[in-house]
């Protein structure tokens, strides 16, 4: 068990991109960690980097006390389950979760059993003797993250773990993972494009952009204050509002506006979009857009005039030029 | 169903009936020559019997030429695939400057040279060398000339192969060669499979090389033995030829029914538009 | 090295690392160098020097520049042997396997399984027989008295081999090399996306004009890499040797056969080699002619 140090990092591609550019952050031991951010961010590019995939250009990765950064990924005492979760297809769902043990030499008869343990701790256990091919995607996830788990790693790694599942049971194995995570206590950094995801799984999210982090924090603190308007952008499953007002860009979030007799905002409903227990009104104020969400059976009829208003704790203001939270 | 439909379907078979035969008619004799109490050119119904087996067993040179066949093919089919697979896998996964055109303009030099274009230059080395009468440098000879063609297929089987394999091993811990090992050469199978017996094939119908670089009797193949028996004295070994070509043909045809079996006749990939 | 990451590893999935890349690849580079591109340069050497197989050349072979180029380009024998070579690959690759090898692939798309099998099966064994056991079997069909062709046509006087030399070569290429062009072919219409193939008969196009519009254009590409591959082969092909020896009277030799007649059976080794080389050349500007077209297309 261990937390991760990364200092100054950089990692740059041959045709001179910066994926990662000079970041700095610690994962702490024993938590679940995301890194949000939409594609081409980099966020890919740093957990390669972490798991020694990618070499580091500038800067270094510490696990634990260690220094890792020139060290083959072999040595590093990293598991990764990547995006295809990358299961040998000509070996059964046993050998496969043992293949970490078979590659150190250790005896059959370990392997077979940590095979079995795992597989177990997974509810695998009946589907030790199958190839990848004949199991449904939840279960490759599974057996993916049975063979990440028997290599007794001090990281685990994944690449947009839940990705290649159907919705249904993204939000099933979604919950799994997080019991799994719970029980072995493990340092766990996970990759996403998904903001509910990383919202509902990690314990801290760091949003990337551009090679650089964004903001990083708890879910909380990334959905109720963004730090900048990229951030407010990407968070939340409704966009942010965001008004310009003089030389500050108002920010409220769907969800935190009601209806009331004075306030922020007002104008004609122009659509009504149902979101199942709730739905998203929108009004035309003019030149701009509000959206705002209301309970069901509570929708306003399109064309009346509506003005709504949120309590002032969530209403945000992002300075114009940098786009950075004021304070 | 229309009266043109009919027409078709009738055009159809009538097509295809005559290109079965087309394809069928020459190797018919082969079925009945090799059991005919008097075999000749001629296709018909053969006059059964086993003679001519035990005369083509007689024969001095027969056996040991398909001996030669085998020795040669196996030299040439294993340099072939092992040296084409090493290649193959660090041409797909370290990129070099120049490696495609490189790897096309090796394809087309093979597809050249190994024909006859430099039969000259070849036989001029190896006698040379010393290689004349040279099983082993004959069978060097075969697999330099199949080797472009044989990483540039291979090399297609393995781009397939999804590199979050390879580094899904390495993040446990997996040595170049335990990656080569364990997850390459068994998730590209197919394809190294494909190489083997296309390169068996080829190596056990070559006559060229064998018949210019392999002058003494003893260490000829069969496929140079069967022009000797039909050129020498100046007529044909009828005795001998037809029962010969069988045996000669059955690994080749024991080869394809295995692969069509296994793996089907088709191009998986290595000639692309 | 053992424990360094290079620094662009992004290019290196496997972590091999360059110095053990080159050494996976070097055995198989040595091998072609020395068998291939060490032989093909050589034929250049060679090709402008005297040099014969037995006698005083032999020894010492001089240097005559360009003079065997020369001597070839006026040899009629050369001159017959091009334009020979020219007609066996233009009727029997380009025009009959191609041709041939497509109608195949097109027609047993939609056949029943056994029948798809049997002439598939038929196609791909005449492929992959031994050249020399071929020969003898199209010997066989051919021949004089008692051929089977003969026998079909009800002319048993007529000997094939002797009396239409070319054209029965061509027949037998076209029977022996089908095989590529239709695995290559079959292979490409897999790859036609079925909803096009159903638009087309839903706006009731016929079968050429399906072959035409929407088949065509998405095989162009397979079409300029078959025809390459296979003119090159047939061009190169040694066979012809076996079933004619490039007789009678020089009826079908083809350049392959002349080069082999006048290298080991006249002794002429500079000269053979200067014929080599305009055969590679002519190969070359094939292919670059090939990929011309092919760049085009992109």
């Amino acid at each position: 068990m261990a937390g991760i140090t990364i200092a100054g990092l950089s990692t740059v591609y041959p045709n001179g991109v910066r994926a990662v550019d000079s970041l700095d952050v610690e994962i702490f031991d024993g938590e679940l960690f995301a890194l949000l951010g939409p594609s081409g961010c980099g966020k890919t590019t740093l957990l390669r980097t972490i798991a020694g995939l990618e070499g580091a250009s500038e800067g270094a990765v510490s696990i634990g006390p260690r220094e890792v950064t020139r060290l083959q990924p072999g040595d590093r005492r990293v598991a990764m389950v990547f995006q295809d979760y990358a299961l040998f297809p000509h070996m059964t769902v046993a050998e496969n979760i043992a293949y970490p043990l078979r590659v150190r030499g250790v005896a059959k008869s370990v392997q077979q059993e940590t095979a079995v343990r795992t597989a177990g701790g997974l509810s695998l256990g009946a589907l030790l003797d199958r190839r990848p091919g004949q199991l449904s995607g939840g279960q490759q996830q599974r057996a993916a993250l049975a063979r990440a788990v028997a290599a007794s790693a001090e990281v685990l790694l994944l690449d947009e773990p839940l990705s290649n599942l159907d919705a249904r049971l993204r939000l099933e194995a979604r919950t799994f993972l997080k019991k799994l995570q719970r029980e072995l206590e493990l340092t766990t950094v996970f990759v996403t494009h998904d903001q509910a995801e990383a919202l509902a799984l990690a314990d801290r999210i760091a949003v990337m952009d551009a090679g650089r982090i964004r903001q990083l924090g708890t879910p909380r603190e990334v959905f109720q204050r963004p730090a900048d308007t990229f951030v407010a952008n990407f968070i939340g499953s409704t966009p942010m509002n965001l008004v310009p007002r003089g030389d500050v860009v108002v920010g409220v979030r769907p969800e935190y506006l009601t209806p009331a007799a004075s306030g922020l905002f007002t104008g004609t409903v122009s659509i009504v979009e149902n979101l199942g227990v709730t739905s998203l009104v929108t009004l035309d104020c003019g030149e701009d857009q509000i959206g705002y969400v209301v309970p069901e059976d509570d929708e306003p009829a399109i064309g009346t005039t509506v003005t709504v208003d949120a309590p002032p704790a969530r209403v945000l203001r992002y300075d114009k030029e940098t786009g950075l939270l004021v304070r | 169903m229309s009266p043109l439909w009919i027409l078709r379907r009738i055009g159809f078979y009538v097509l295809i009936t005559v290109v079965l035969a087309f394809f069928a008619v020459p190797m018919l004799w082969l079925a009945s020559a090799p059991f005919d109490s008097k075999p000749g050119l001629g296709l018909r119904w053969p006059d059964w019997t086993l003679s001519n087996v035990s005369a083509t067993f007689d024969h001095p040179y027969t056996l040991s030429s398909l001996v030669n066949s085998l020795i040669l093919c196996a030299i040439a089919t294993v340099v072939t695939t092992v040296l084409a697979a090493l290649a193959a896998y660090a041409l797909s996964r370290v990129r070099i400057p120049g490696r495609d055109l490189l790897l096309y303009l090796l394809l087309l030099l093979s597809s050249v040279v190994t024909g006859t274009a430099a039969m000259v230059p070849i036989f001029v080395m190896m006698l040379q060398l010393g290689l004349i009468n040279s099983q082993f440098g004959t069978a060097l000879v075969i697999a330099g000339g199949m080797l472009p063609a044989a990483i540039f297929i291979l090399k297609d089987f393995m781009d397939a192969v999804p590199r979050s394999y390879e580094e899904s091993a390495r993040v446990f811990g997996a040595s170049p060669w335990q990656v080569l090992g364990h997850v390459m050469l068994p998730v590209a199978r197919p394809g190294v499979a494909t190489i083997f017996v296309w390169a068996f094939v080829n190596a056990w119908g070559n006559f060229l090389l064998p018949f210019l670089l392999l002058r003494d009797v003893g260490q000829q193949p069969a496929a140079v033995l069967l022009r000797t028996l039909y050129d020498e004295g100046g007529s044909a070994n009828l005795t001998v030829i037809p029962v010969f070509s069988l045996l000669y043909s059955i690994p080749v045809v024991v080869l394809y029914l295995f692969v069509n079996k296994r793996y089907g006749f088709r191009f998986h990939g290595g000639i692309k538009s | 090295m053992a424990s360094s990451v290079p620094d662009s590893s992004g290019l290196d999935s496997s972590g091999l690392g360059v110095r053990r890349a080159v050494g996976f690849v070097a055995p198989a580079l040595v091998l072609i160098g020395i068998f291939l591109v060490f032989p093909a340069l050589w034929t250049l050497y060679i090709g402008i020097t005297n040099y014969q197989l037995t006698g005083p050349a032999a020894a010492n072979p001089r240097v005559v520049g360009l003079d065997n180029v020369l001597e070839a380009v006026q040899d009629p024998l050369f001159t017959n042997s091009v334009w020979l070579t020219a007609l066996f690959v233009l009727f029997s690759a380009v025009i009959g396997q191609n041709v041939l090898g497509f109608a195949l692939a097109w027609l047993l798309r939609s056949a029943s399984q056994w029948l798809r099998r049997t002439v598939e099966g038929l196609v791909l064994l005449s492929w992959i027989l031994p050249s020399t056991v071929v020969a003898f079997l199209w010997f066989a069909v051919l021949s004089r008295d008692t051929g089977t062709l003969g026998l079909l046509l009800g002319s048993p006087e007529t000997s094939w081999l002797v009396q239409y030399p070319m054209i029965s070569l061509i027949i037998f290429n076209i029977w022996r090399g089908t095989a590529f062009s239709m695995l290559l072919y079959t292979s490409a219409l897999a790859a036609v996306p079925p909803s096009q193939l159903e638009t087309a008969r839903l706006v009731g196009a016929s079968g050429w004009q399906t072959v035409r519009d929407v088949v065509f254009p998405h095989i162009r590409g397979h079409v300029l890499t078959n025809t390459l591959l296979i003119s090159l082969w047939t061009a190169n092909d040694f066979t012809p040797f076996l079933l004619t020896s490039g007789g009678p009277n020089h009826q079908s030799e083809v350049l392959p056969v002349l080069i082999y007649r006048q290298a080991l059976e006249s002794g002429q080794l500079g000269y053979a080699s200067a014929m080599s080389l305009l055969l590679l050349i002519g190969n070359l500007a094939v292919a670059l002619v090939y990929l011309r077209l092919l760049r085009r297309r992109a």
